[in-house]
């Protein structure tokens, strides 16, 4: 008995068979949809964080509360940084797949600088913030805030170091497939990133007074 | 020059992401930029400005948020309604019913307890 | 320098911890150096260790969680002769801050490190050989899973010989696990194990939906995937989804430890229920993490062992989907008495309620399936049998609990206690063993001993009801859980009657020791040259066995349900050897140390955090982070199996086979 007269070739451009019989996927595919999942689980992560931040956001414990301490002129800048980084990430996308060394280092290095300002003004933010007496330890309302506005933040940190090990990968290694899937990786991370913060903006800094 | 072809195999299945060229290059950014920046700026100007009814401006937040959401879904990951999408989409389609019960179900749980039970803050008061 | 470690954290005064850890580091030592004594310590470097093979993990899942299994159920006895014993105002012989401690340790290690690696280990080994592929979607984050889950439970076990465990129960509610009420390092183990071993599940969860979604053979769509796929399918998606909610409700926990947060303080706000409600939308998806691989495990066994394809199919998959959609929305059942009103418990009880009409589509699908087939009464159906009988019962005590007011006075009682184990003993636990037999010549090529695979099995059934039984009874009583001891002396006989339970559910255990030395021992004489000891249908009984690292020379191509069935029936597996094709070389994944070293530096990182001794969590992390970089600058990821050495291989199946 043997496995081998059960065995066929496999069937190719054949559109007649769906799409869920033409065996298995190529590598691209099972990297990107991988990683799609991963980002929906990051996501689900933020949910909780949301959650939290949604139960605790009137507990202010008799210290400040969102409308005296937030500064929405600083976030429609910080919004308008990530925004941009996530479009300058998207031509990167398209540099990446035209194998263009030369473009893609161009608009990862704004890519680069647009969510490293990002971050520095939410680190002003945070250091005023602590300096007003409004740090995380004063109130439940404000741990849930820096915890999800931080951990978004630390996603972007982890994002801009990733965004550096890929320039220095296709530095060294050059455009090779597995190099190619990881910059693509990075893209959704980047523009996932951007997603999360819509939710940020809305529900933490505009939505604040409305809990 | 190696062949664009990227995320998207033989076998007619695509991943988030891929397939820049194919689907809508530079111009889907241009538009999805465009679009965002659109629905950034009337968040900013329903939250701030007095024009708007009062008890309507939570929803309209809620709605121009999700505008955006779906914005950057489609210009930004090339998520589409095909069938060569239907496990990207039924994945998100999760994802969403996932972030949906847990935001909503604690919120709901949690105002019911509020409502039901002594507030922390009464309970510490009355021990002294 | 060392934080708060020091030599105070030695249990030198204890004698009980200071007994058991010195066994532990004793055994732990004596195989060390057995490994180094034998010179095989090559070997299970290369071959195991290192290894990214699914099989491989597979089965090391399976070790984990058996050798984890032995320490988890020492701490069950240790509980069951203490309230033998503590009755009418006896003490025991066990403090509280030591009973307390092994209540907590138990839950913790049978769910995390015994169940959880257990049927992940199965569904490693199975996955890919009933989908007909070489391996899983990414077989290095595999190796990476596997070696967290490792060092989340080596953590736990580091526990028992420096410092302490969490004395909060196994969920470590607060307030009471906040720094104020335990100011010990026992919660800050269970906190960063947990966070270590959850995101080796993450990732374990997105590489199976991965795989089963985008990885099958030619003609292996949808409708034709083996049922232990479909619900590992489930069982994966709900890791995605539930566990990312874990991993944020512990970090919040860890902010107010560690940097004196208030998420759950009872001071400045804080709302201690919301961690309650958080770590339940987490831990009810959970419990169909577990069990629904065990229900795919029964639907293959009783398939195969009743000799007919399983009845209702499409009913099984839809109850499969079904459960694992409502399994997210009836969390609250876990807290009906913390204080919400009449329409959200009604609410959420009734969701519960509805979740066991698709589970009872799943019993009736298994009994029609039996009904009129050839029944072998093979262990691994003996097992599937003890589990539709005994979870049953456990799901109809659930659906009691279900009922809001009826809660109110079951809650927390010993009733609940024996509802759970009743489910997951019942459940999961009989599944992992009818699996573990049941795939066990598959991974190492003999049978496992059927002899003393019965005599287990009835120990473990007669056990389980002995030891549970009683305890139905005694929360009806009014017995709550956790008790050190107890002032009633009417309880007390109904007590020592778990404990005899318990001791022979021990005699269970032992004989299933006792089966696999047997077996190994007489192993030649039970081999499997066939690679289908069972007659079974799916394609993994198309392999070898042992299957040989590519699983398969050439992809099989897949035309309906029972895929392997068909193709005995139709002969095609007949004709082998008349025509021998050409073959190909195939490519697999190049073994990699990344999984172990970055796994190694998370214990270290994990430690010196639990400790406070910051510049080595620093070391730990930049470790961690150091391992994942050099891995990515590695560019021979792949090595090449010659045309040759897969004829060889062939050639040498058709001699064994015709032998």
């Amino acid at each position: 008995m043997s496995v081998v007269d059960a065995l066929t070739t496999p069937v190719d451009g054949d559109t007649n068979i769906p799409l869920s019989e033409r065996g298995p996927a190529a590598i691209e595919v099972v990297v990107g949809f991988g990683f799609w999942l991963f980002l929906l689980s990051d996501v689900v992560i933020f949910s909780a964080l949301f959650a939290a931040y949604a139960v605790l956001a009137d507990r202010t414990a008799g210290g400040p509360d969102g409308l005296h301490l937030f500064n929405r002129g600083l976030v429609l800048i910080e919004t308008g940084c990530l925004l941009f980084s996530s479009f300058t990430c998207g031509l990167c996308s398209i540099a990446i797949e035209r194998r263009s060394a030369a473009a893609t280092y161009f608009w990862a290095a704004i890519t680069f600088a647009f969510g490293a300002a990002f971050l520095g003004l939410e680190l002003s933010e945070f250091l005023r913030m602590g300096s007003e007496g409004a740090g995380p330890t004063r109130s439940a309302f404000l741990s849930a805030f820096f915890t999800l506005v931080g951990t978004h933040g630390l996603h972007v940190t982890l994002g801009l170091c990733w965004l550096a090990v890929m320039m220095a990968q296709v530095a060294t290694l050059g455009f090779r497939p597995v190099v190619v899937r990881r910059l693509l990786c990075f893209t959704l991370f980047w523009h996932a990133l951007d997603i999360v913060w819509i939710g940020v903006f809305t529900i933490v800094y505009l939505g604040a007074g409305y809990a | 020059m190696p062949e664009p072809r990227q995320a998207q195999d033989v076998r007619g299945d695509h991943a988030p992401g891929g397939a820049q060229t194919s689907r809508g290059g530079v111009r889907a950014y241009l538009a999805g930029l465009g679009f965002a920046i659109v629905l950034t700026l009337a968040s900013f100007w329903v939250a701030g400005t007095h024009t708007v009814w009062g008890p309507a401006v939570p929803i309209l937040l809620a709605a121009l948020a999700i505008g955006q959401m779906g914005v950057h879904v489609v210009f930004f990951f090339h998520i589409s309604s095909g069938p060569d999408d239907t496990n990207n989409f039924l994945a998100l389609a999760f994802g969403i019913f996932v972030v949906g019960l847990v935001v909503f179900g604690s919120m709901l749980i949690m105002a019911n307890l509020d409502a039901n039970m002594m507030p922390m803050e009464h309970a510490l008061q009355t021990q002294h | 320098m060392l934080g708060k470690l020091s030599w105070d954290a030695l249990p030198l005064d204890q004698p009980i911890p200071m007994a058991a850890s010195v066994l532990m580091i004793v055994a732990i030592a004596a195989v060390l150096v057995t490994i180094v004594l034998k010179g095989w310590w090559p070997y299970l470097w290369r071959e195991w260790i290192t290894s990214v093979d699914h099989k491989r993990i597979g089965v090391m899942y399976a070790v984990l969680a058996l050798v984890m299994l032995l320490r988890g159920f020492t701490d069950a006895m240790m509980m069951r002769t203490q309230q033998a014993v503590a009755a009418a105002g006896a003490q025991g012989y066990l403090p509280p801050e030591h009973f307390d401690q092994i209540f907590s340790a138990h839950g913790t290690i049978m769910i995390f490190f015994v169940a959880m690696p257990f049927m992940i280990g199965l569904m490693n080994f199975v996955v890919p050989l009933q989908l007909g592929v070489r391996d899983v979607a990414f077989p290095t984050l595999n190796s990476v899973s596997f070696w967290l889950t490792a060092a989340g439970a080596l953590l736990v076990n580091m526990s028992l010989a420096v410092g302490e465990f969490a004395k909060t129960g196994w969920l470590v509610y607060p307030p009471l696990s906040e720094l104020a009420f335990s100011p010990g390092v026992g919660v800050d183990y269970y906190l960063w194990a947990l966070q270590i071993s959850g995101a080796g599940s993450l990732m374990t969860g997105i590489n199976f939906t991965t795989t089963i979604l985008k990885l099958r053979a030619p003609g292996m769509g949808y409708g034709r995937m083996p049922v232990f796929c479909w619900t590992a399918l489930a069982s994966n998606l709900l890791i995605v989804a539930a566990f990312p909610i874990l991993t944020a409700t512990l970090a919040m926990l860890l902010l107010d430890r560690y940097l004196g947060f208030h998420f759950f303080t009872n001071a400045a706000g804080g709302n201690a229920m919301m961690y309650v409600n958080l770590i339940w939308a987490w831990g009810h998806p959970e419990v169909y993490i577990l069990v629904l691989p065990a229900f795919g495990v029964y639907s293959a066994v009783i398939s195969t062992f009743a000799g007919k394809p399983l009845f209702g199919y499409r009913s099984m998959i839809v109850a499969t989907m079904a459960i694992c959609m409502l399994s997210f929305m009836v969390w609250l059942h876990h807290f009906f008495t913390m204080g919400a009103g009449a329409d959200v418990n009604g609410f959420f009880g009734i969701m519960t309620m509805i979740i066991a009409v698709p589970t009872g589509v799943k019993v009736f699908n298994w009994l029609f399936t039996l009904y009129g087939g050839r029944v072998r009464f093979a262990s691994p159906l003996l097992w599937s049998l003890g589990f539709i009988c005994t979870f049953v019962i456990g799901g109809m005590t659930g659906v009691l609990l279900a009922v809001p007011p009826a809660d109110f006075v079951l809650h927390n009682s010993l009733f609940l206690v024996a509802h759970f184990h009743n489910v997951i003993i019942g459940g999961v636990l009989f599944g992992a063993f009818a699996g573990y037999t049941y795939w066990f010549p598959k991974a190492f090529g003999f049978t496992l001993d059927e002899r003393w695979g019965k005599a287990a099995f009835w120990c473990w059934l007669v056990g389980f009801y002995l030891a549970f039984m009683p305890l139905y009874a005694l929360g009806l009583m009014g017995a709550t859980r956790r008790m050190q001891h107890y002032p009633e002396a009417d309880w007390q006989p109904l007590f020592v009657i778990a404990l005899v339970g318990a001791l022979v559910i021990l005699a269970g255990i032992a004989c299933i020791v006792l089966q696999l030395v047997v077996s190994v021992r007489t192993r030649e004489s039970r081999r499997d040259r066939t690679g289908d000891p069972w007659d079974g249908r799916t394609l993994e009984w198309s392999t070898p066995s042992p299957p040989p690292a590519w699983n398969f020379s050439v992809l099989p191509q897949v035309q309906g349900a029972d895929a392997y069935w068909h193709m005995k029936q139709d002969g095609r597996e007949q004709s082998g050897g008349r025509t021998p094709p050409r073959w190909q070389p195939i490519v697999l994944p190049r073994s990699t140390p990344v999984g172990f070293f970055v796994s190694f530096f998370s214990v270290i990182a994990g430690f010196s955090l639990v400790w406070h001794i910051w510049w080595l969590a620093i070391v730990g992390l930049a470790g961690m982070a150091a391992a994942a970089l050099t891995h990515a600058w590695r560019i021979h990821s792949e090595i090449e199996i010659p045309a040759a050495e897969i004829a060889r291989a062939e050639q040498a199946r058709r001699r064994e086979v015709s032998s």
